[in-house]
């Protein structure tokens, strides 16, 4: 594994370092002192792994694709944003927009998620282990955000066709956002992300939240388009 | 765009190091504020009978000599006063009315800045690390700071307009974002017969959490009235007489991060403040929640 020292090497020249194009598929690098500087790995293409150790600001791993970084601490605001593929794993806590557009690849937050988290997810599945602030997936479009803990107000206001399934307790449910029937296929989407994710859970616990299509013009025909 | 940082040692055994630890905290938020810059430092109690005071003026050549032996000549009390750049402090066993109408009447561009046990407020124009370094803050000793640096929005780039604001004795406030109620809110305050020197929205604020706090609500009071009263977009740190509260706004736009370790607590608007403190990296982090009130100081406990 090679080792990047933040602080000695400067943000940019990381960033440049796991972005160059030949760069080899499927190597370790780990980032020390970051030091809760911002974007850090942020647009990386490769299947690489990278292990942040230490605390990070904003926007880190955003518009990942295919590689798997892990912050081994806390996360500030919009980690993972717009991520397209791969995977992101906070182990401590994360500030506000976790996951915030993103299209897809699979994001875990070990701690609690502050507000927001999952806003306008278009594809994006996010697994938390504790629990997500107000506002958690506001207009998000498509994926599934799973939440071990509690949500906090107006969870999925104004949603679209995202997937929420929450454990604990929710503080309430925003503009235009239900609670739906828990299915064999919801049970086992929620198994296989709980699982994906390396977290312990009962998938039968959580219950499901979406949206009644009363506040956008949801058209049955075009449901496979999100 | 603001960014505010407080500092509170829980152990005493670092307390000769305050002004160093700090230094870097400020540092960091010079690209959130490089317009003006501001510090409260509790130090060196006075004893009960006095208060000291914080008082600031455009020039570092004003005559503060004539401040001390004015106020021992014509109120016959103790004055001492220690000047520092373009502030002073001003020590006395006289009443804060006394000392502002007597200020108002014989040294109008002198602002008094701040009162308390322990409170010293410091601010002006100009980058971070240029006003720590005027006030030789780094030197300072004492139990806990809170900071400001400034981007300003809402009002003129002055002194009178840098952030902390005082707010009562041994309290003030600084502020990273902007209020939408002020202009109306200060009315009412002015009613109430409350004083401003600025145009600036955190002022009123300010005056707010004076108002509440002669009305004998705790601080854990007023602030949970300020959710009420205060429209707009803010995190608030609040420097206490033994600690500092937190306080965000219902929608809580603007950034605020909390860390906590066996030796310190911490807050400030983004985590980079707080990662130049020793230890950070095995710090308990959190981002603090909308519309609840923290109150750390005393054992570092957090309330809320």
């Amino acid at each position: 594994m090679a080792s990047l020292n933040l602080q000695t090497l400067g943000l940019r020249a990381i960033n440049a370092q796991l972005n160059t194009g030949d760069i080899a598929s499927g190597s370790s690098w780990e980032i020390t002192e970051p030091k809760g500087q911002h974007a850090i790995a942020c647009g990386l293409q490769a299947d690489i792994k990278v292990d942040i150790r230490g605390h990070v600001g904003f926007y880190c791993a955003g518009m990942n694709q295919n590689a798997d970084v892990t912050v081994h601490g806390h996360a500030g605001v919009g980690i993972a944003e717009n991520m397209m593929s791969g995977q992101v794993r906070v182990t401590g806590n994360a500030s506000q927009a976790a996951g915030a557009t993103a299209h897809g690849g699979l994001l875990v937050i070990e701690g609690d998620a502050s507000s927001r988290c999952g806003i306008s997810m278009k594809g994006i599945d996010i697994v938390v282990g504790g629990s997500v602030g107000h506002m958690s997936a506001f207009m998000a479009q498509s994926g599934n955000l799973v939440v071990c803990g509690d949500a906090g107000e107006a969870l999925g206001d104004s949603i679209y066709e995202a997937r929420l399934f929450v454990r604990g307790k929710v503080e309430n449910l925003g503009a235009d956002c239900i609670e739906k029937t828990m299915t064999e296929e919801h049970i086992k989407t929620v198994d296989d992300l709980l699982k994906k994710a390396g977290i312990d859970g009962d998938a039968k616990d959580f219950k499901r939240y979406g949206s009644a299509r009363q506040l956008y013009n949801f058209d049955i025909d075009n449901a496979d388009a999100y | 765009m603001c960014g505010i940082v407080g500092l509170y040692l829980k152990n005493e055994t670092l307390r000769p190091k305050l002004g160093e630890l700090f230094a870097p905290m400020l540092s960091e938020m010079r690209s959130r504020g490089p317009d003006s810059a501001g510090v409260a430092i509790y130090r060196n109690s006075v004893a009960d009978s006095e208060t000291k005071y914080s008082l600031a003026h455009d020039s570092s050549e004003y005559d503060w000599k004539a401040i001390d032996t004015g106020i021992e000549s014509t109120f016959k009390c103790e004055a001492r006063i220690t000047q520092i750049d373009t502030h002073a402090i001003l020590v006395s066993t006289l009443a804060e009315n006394d000392l502002r109408s007597w200020i108002a009447e014989y040294h109008p561009q002198v602002r008094l800045v701040g009162s308390g046990q322990s409170l010293e407020i410091f601010k002006e124009v100009g980058l971070p690390d240029d006003v720590y370094r005027r006030f030789s803050l780094k030197q300072a000793e004492g139990s806990h700071m809170i900071g400001h640096t400034r981007m300003a929005t809402e009002s003129a780039v002055t002194t009178a307009g840098s952030h902390p604001f005082a707010t009562g004795s041994d309290l003030c406030l600084v502020h990273n974002g902007s209020l939408s109620n002020h202009n109306r809110l200060r009315e009412q305050l002015q009613k109430e017969g409350l004083h401003f020197q600025t145009e600036n929205d955190t002022e009123v604020a300010a005056a707010y959490m004076t108002w509440k706090l002669r009305q004998g609500l705790s601080l854990h009071s007023a602030l949970e009235g300020a959710i009420d009263d205060l429209d707009g977009f803010y995190t608030f740190c609040v420097g206490t007489g033994d600690g500092f509260a937190v306080l965000r706004d219902p929608i809580a736009c603007k950034h605020a991060v909390m860390a906590e370790t066996d030796d310190w607590v911490a807050m400030a608007t983004e985590f980079r403040s707080i990662a130049t403190l020793p230890d950070s990296n095995n710090a308990n982090i959190w981002e603090p929640k909308p519309a609840t009130v923290y109150t750390w100081g005393g054992q570092g406990e957090v309330m809320h």
